[in-house]
């Protein structure tokens, strides 16, 4: 075959301190190919591409540019061979337009916004874009502003592109699109590397796959000619099975009724909007939405961290069957009201833990001030601590490490058994997974589906569709702070759920328009 | 549009930092140890320089300078150390919880001012009129209430705008300096200097008169460390330090503990006014705080908020400052001699932290492509 090579990797080694994120990597990715790379999270992915970005700088190893030796020591050097990364979080300057942020910091001496519209358009125009050149930032969706940043490393004259998890932040219809233009890209001979964990995806877009696993390079098969579980066992090292349990929810009552939530933010934007559903014991309920359209403060506003406008949070004692309204409650009150409310929130180490404490001391968190002692008692967080290093398989060296020591799957471990160990009523969890391995996924799921047999009402943010159709009982969609559906998760399709989670936007571009 | 600049020949850089995670606390203490000993050689050599005297000679004057002539049986230079190292350490163990909690507390200086002002007043106003014990407690109490005032405002500030705290607790000293200038103008008459006041002197136990000042910081260092270790309220410190939307999520009163906590730190700089004027000077001046409150960030910190390893650390710093000034005296070097190399030595102990946290990669180590 004469493909042509456009990037090469020779033994590329990283180190951080003790931690090895690459280990005599070797890959090649050709002109006119789209390769995925593919691995859990912490295998080095995002290490591997920050090299070659300039980003990094590698330890050990070479990187060949077209067959041509390439020293990367800046993202400008990295310009200057036409590599272009786009990162998952974007780096856009809000109150620019579209074309103020793609020629923003060039140093070709001209600034003329005149002939680089028309560049840019002619871009657009080439591989299907859909974007409004003179629109500002902070007025895009999450998907426009991904463009923006493609078009940006197009403009620069890249011909090696690297997408870091582009399609986290995107629902189906818009990553089908995405795909289609990046399919494009390829047939116009450039090189597109995809960073991604998700296996249907990695099936129906690129042409060869690499697989990276713990920072060592494993291989690279053609994607014609391998299966989801041959995938997952080069990922993981092993076979697994891929299939979450879902029992049919038993003695289902209602736990907690939220009415007409409204909730405003600090610059006055409403955030939530008239949201109101009933979460019910021994059921999982599921929360769909794009990233952002109010999911945290929905959950934060149950927890009781939030001040609402509008609208009252009835919880439905089990034990006394009294109605208690937990609206303007703090969290210290709605605990001393006997409300057994548990909450993994989005930000593990920032919310939900304490990053620089110790396992024993992270325990202590929710149950320090009981007693009247001035004086704290660890001997019951200590127990606690060790139990769950033993039941849920803690990797730790003791139980005195600090929990930003832990690896990611190990920290959601240690907040998700501290918040069962309370013996909740009704569980909210958000995005549990995130940055979780395959194994840890999966001993997540079956804790949550354990409290559903115990009658806990579940509430379960996610963002992979694939999870939410699997597991959950019902999915409520969330859009732009509205409440735009709420589907049997038994029957339901994820182009359904898509489509719920545009429709509130859609209606209010309608109406501006 | 496309950056036609020719690709020229990068150059590999000669080495790069790269932060480590792995270093034992032995390795961490080797280099601090090692750092110190340094330190102390190169306050040596340039005494030496500057002195023409020997290395020996200099170490000599320096202890000399320090302890006195202990070894025959003289303890009156030694008690002046502990008292000098007592003061600076209640400074820096005032300050410690407020670092915890990540408020930046830069004004122990004014803080203990207006606590050594309360006990000023007390002594002279009060003094010949109320009976001794009852002094006391009145001198303990208001200068507590007075540093306490100083501490909270800008913790109220802070807990109900969101000020800054840094530059708020600066502009207190000021404030502090110019309130103490103004009493001393009125109560010194024309000298600008307030005699010794002979009432409300702590007492001397045998003939020291800095026994009261010592045991009492010895007492809070150990009440410091077990507050913040094994208390509640100072688990909370740590926790809002740490994050306060952690804090939030577990149901901490965020600003209720600030401002308790400001309290405290505002009450024990009050307390070390009240050793300076009451237990030591017997007066006050805008001076009487020297600048300590300052060091005292630079403790708290060095002592790694550990109230024993902040001890550790003012013994030294004092020792320094102490014994180099005693060189310097000897030799007819200015006096800010010792105020500089105290300040290097500082300097090198921050420093070290640096190789504690990251390493160097000097060389890139290439290895060939397998085929």
């Amino acid at each position: 075959m004469d493909r042509q090579p456009a990037i090469e990797l020779k033994n590329i080694t990283k180190r951080f301190g003790k931690v090895v994120a690459n280990k005599d990597v070797n890959l090649t990715a050709y002109r006119g190919e789209i390769l995925s790379i593919l691995g859990e999270n912490g295998s080095g992915k995002t290490t591997l591409m920050n090299m070659i970005s300039g980003i990094y700088f590698p330890d050990e190893g070479q990187i060949f540019i077209d067959e041509k030796e390439a020293v990367i020591t800046s993202p400008k050097d990295a310009f200057s061979y036409k590599i272009g990364m786009i990162h998952q979080h974007f780096k856009l300057v809000d109150v620019f337009s579209a074309t103020e942020n793609i020629v923003l910091g060039l140093e070709d001496g001209k600034y003329n916004l005149k002939t680089s519209t028309e560049e840019i358009k002619k871009i657009s125009a080439q591989y299907g874009f859909d974007l409004d050149v003179d629109k500002k930032i902070y007025t895009m969706s999450v998907s426009e502003k991904q463009t923006v940043e493609i078009i940006k490393v197009l403009y620069r004259g890249a011909d090696i592109l690297i997408l870091d998890e582009p399609t986290a932040v995107l629902t189906p219809q818009e990553t089908e699109k995405l795909f289609n233009i990046l399919r494009r890209m390829r047939d116009d001979g450039k090189c597109i590397i995809i960073i991604t964990h998700k296996l249907h995806e990695v099936l129906s877009l690129s042409d060869r796959v690499s697989v990276l696993r713990k920072g060592e390079y494993v291989g690279t098969v053609n994607t014609a000619e391998t299966t989801e579980s041959e995938l997952t066992e080069m990922m993981v090292g092993k076979k697994i099975e891929l299939n979450i349990e879902r029992d049919e929810p038993k003695n289902t009552e209602d736990r907690l009724v939220v009415n007409g939530l409204t909730c405003v933010d600090r610059m006055g934007a409403t955030v939530l909007d008239d949201v109101s559903f009933t979460a019910k014991s021994g059921e999982i309920l599921g929360i769909a939405g794009i990233a952002g359209s109010g999911q945290r403060e929905l959950l934060e506003s149950i927890a009781g961290l939030q001040h609402l406008a509008k609208g009252e949070i009835l919880y439905l004692n089990p034990k006394t069957n009294a109605i208690e309204n937990l609206r303007d409650k703090t969290p210290m009150q709605i605990r001393n009201m006997g409300v057994r409310l548990s909450f993994v929130p989005e930000d593990r180490l920032g919310m939900g833990l304490v990053g620089n404490m110790d396992i024993v001391d992270n325990m202590m968190l929710r149950s320090y001030s009981k007693g009247h002692s001035v004086f704290l008692k660890r001997k019951k967080p200590k127990d606690l601590a060790m139990r769950i290093i033993r039941d849920l398989e803690v990797v730790t060296p003791s139980a005195s490490t600090p929990v930003r020591r832990l690896s990611g799957g190990n920290v959601q471990k240690v907040l998700v058994g501290r918040e069962i160990a309370a013996s909740p009523t009704v569980l909210m969890v958000a995005y549990p997974v995130r940055g979780l391995d395959i194994n840890s996924s999966y001993m997540i799921y079956n804790l949550l589906n354990e409290q559903k047999a115990k009658g806990v009402a579940v509430i379960f943010v996610g963002e992979d569709l694939d999870v939410l159709v699997e597991l959950c009982d019902r999915i409520m969609v969330i859009g732009s702070g509205r409440i735009t559906g709420v589907v049997d998760g038994r029957t339901t399709t994820k182009e359904e759920i898509g489509l719920l989670m545009t429709k509130s936007k859609q209606e209010g571009e309608n109406a501006n328009g | 549009m496309v950056n036609k600049k020719a690709i020229k020949k990068h150059r590999e850089p000669p080495f790069h930092v790269v932060k480590r995670d792995d270093m034992p606390w032995w390795g961490a203490w080797g280099i601090r140890v090692a750092t110190i000993i340094a330190a102390f050689l190169l306050v040596g050599l340039l005494s030496m320089a500057l002195s023409g005297r020997s290395l020996f000679e200099t170490y000599g004057i320096m202890f000399s300078g320090v302890f006195g002539r202990i070894f025959e049986g003289r303890t009156m230079m030694l008690w002046k150390y502990l008292q000098e190292i007592a003061i600076l350490l209640a400074l820096a163990l005032a300050l410690t919880p407020a670092f915890k909690m990540k408020f930046w507390n830069c004004g122990a200086e004014g803080q203990a001012l207006m606590g050594g002002l309360a006990s000023i007043i007390c002594m002279i106003e009060l003094g010949p009129k109320l009976p001794y014990p009852v002094l006391i407690i009145v001198i303990a109490v208001t200068s507590i209430v007075a540093g306490a005032i100083w501490g909270v405002i800008p913790a109220i500030f802070k807990a109900v705008f969101n000020t800054n705290e840094t530059l708020f607790t600066l502009m207190m000293n000021y404030i502090a300096t110019q309130i103490i200038a103004y009493y001393v103008y009125i109560k010194g008459g024309g000298s600008n200097v307030i005699n010794p006041v002979e009432y409300g002197n702590f007492p001397a136990v045998g003939s020291n008169d800095y026994f009261v000042n010592i045991i009492l910081v010895a007492v809070i260092t150990i009440v410091m460390f077990v507050y913040l270790k094994y208390s509640k309220q100072g688990y909370e410190i740590s926790v809002v330090g740490e994050s306060q939307n952690t804090a939030r999520y577990i149901g901490i009163n965020v600003k209720k503990v600030i401002v308790r906590t400001m309290v405290i730190s505002g009450a024990l700089c009050g307390v070390t006014g009240m050793l300076l004027v009451a237990g030591k000077d017997h007066s006050i001046n805008v001076n009487s705080v020297g600048g300590q409150g300052f060091t005292a960030i630079l403790m708290s910190w060095l002592g790694q908020f550990n109230p024993f390893i902040m001890a550790v650390m003012t013994a030294l710093v004092v020792f320094l400052r102490i014994g180099v000034a005693k060189v310097a005296d000897t030799a007819l070097l200015n006096s800010s001699f010792s105020e500089i190399m105290v300040g290097v030595v500082i300097l090198m102990l921050v420093g070290c932290e640096f190789f504690i946290n990251y390493s160097f990669k000097f060389k890139h180590n290439k290895k060939e492509a397998k085929v």
